[in-house]
């Protein structure tokens, strides 16, 4: 993947907005976003209600994920391009569903919903009907997901990213500062674990920074890129919007989310855990 | 400097002895602004979580006692404040933006 396979910006999409092959889909951690305004043409997915199982705690299998995108009207041969508020957080994470499911063409809106809107660019109300398909999913792959076993053995070998804020790293805080405290057990992070902040991928304004940006700002907190690495944070969404940032924008092969994250991590019993900065 | 205005969304249902609460609404000549967003920096202007604003420009952040900095951004135009953010006192403040 090249930055300019998984990128689209905002002219991209106004130029494309007429093709039936080009489907927009708006993912937001407010799911009630969509119902005030989204870009036309947009159709919803609901990140908690759609994508995650409803009973276990794992997101939706090959199936599920087949009868959702078959019942959104969107082929496998579709040019799916996501967006979303809050710098793309949970349209990253959609990404990464389409990516760990075989979607041949999926891109993230640069900017997302937010750099949209600060832009005065057109929102409407008026929900899209698109025809259901048969969309047929690839096996997961496991070359971009990890697990908990994988996480436990790669501390002092693998390089773990933790991309949650500095006060969730050093235990202050157990989960993002606009969301109720709760969760894990234990506050902390993974031994060995760097802490480069996943909106510092981001510019003020949503859109990712420059290779060269990404590329210093992963150096500078002593991160080794040239080694297998792993990204976690709370609950894995963050975490898929740094993946985005490695594997996908600086190209790197050896990148994965690990999705079970802190709320994880941090409720096993006997693992180490690491406090303070 | 922060507290002045009661102007963000109510705590009812908020466990707000143990959450340090920093809330508020954003305003643009004296008025609600009803599209934008708030983003909540730590003491080192480091970004820790952004919200979009409410049709009534109301936000609300939960964060750990000490100062910070609500950053507003809406169409056009910006505007700041810094609050002290105390568990059990919840921070009701007022962001006013210009271009």
């Amino acid at each position: 993947m090249s930055r300019e396979k998984a990128l689209v910006d905002a002219s991209w999409v106004e130029a494309n907005s007429g093709d039936p092959k080009v489907v927009l889909v708006e993912v937001d951690e407010d799911v009630s976003a969509y119902d005030k305004g989204h870009i036309p043409g947009a159709v919803r997915l609901d990140w908690k209600s759609e994508l995650q199982d409803p009973v276990i705690r794992d997101f939706v299998n090959k199936e599920q994920f087949e009868k959702l995108l078959s019942s959104k009207g969107i082929a496998n041969d579709d040019t799916v391009v996501l967006y979303g508020g809050n710098n793309n957080w949970f349209a990253a994470y959609a990404y990464w569903y389409f990516s760990l499911y075989g979607h041949a063409d999926v891109r993230l809106l640069d900017g997302g919903r937010k750099k949209w809107e600060l832009d005065g660019r057109e929102l409407t109300a008026d929900v899209p009907t698109r025809a259901a398909t048969t969309y047929t999913a690839s096996e997961p792959r496991t070359d971009i997901r990890a697990f908990r076993e994988e996480v436990i053995a790669a501390i002092g070998d693998k390089a773990l990213v933790d991309v949650r804020s500095p006060d969730e790293f050093s235990g202050r805080l157990l989960a993002p500062a606009h969301l109720p405290q709760e969760q894990s057990q234990r506050a902390g992070h993974i031994p060995t674990a760097k802490n480069i902040p996943w909106a510092k991928t981001a510019r003020e304004d949503g859109t990712f920074r420059s290779n060269d940006e990404l590329t210093a700002l992963y150096g500078e907190a002593g991160v080794d890129l040239s080694r297998d690495i792993i990204a976690y944070c709370r609950i894995g969404e963050r975490s898929a919007h740094t993946w985005f940032a490695l594997h996908e924008l600086l190209d790197l092969p050896n990148v994965k989310n690990y999705d079970g994250s802190w709320t994880e991590y941090g409720s096993l019993v006997g693992v180490p855990i690491e406090k303070g900065a | 400097m922060c507290g002045a205005t009661r102007g963000g969304p109510s705590v009812e249902g908020i466990d707000v002895a143990k959450e340090t609460v920093i809330q508020g609404i954003v305003v643009r000549d004296g008025e609600p602004v009803s599209s934008g967003y708030a983003r909540l920096l730590d003491e080192g202007g480091d970004f820790t979580a952004e919200v979009p604003l409410s049709a009534t420009g109301q936000f609300r952040f939960f964060a750990r006692p000490g100062t910070w900095t609500v950053r507003a951004l809406v169409p056009g135009a910006s505007g700041e404040r810094k609050v002290f953010a105390q568990q059990g006192e919840p921070v009701d403040t007022q962001v006013e933006v210009a271009a």
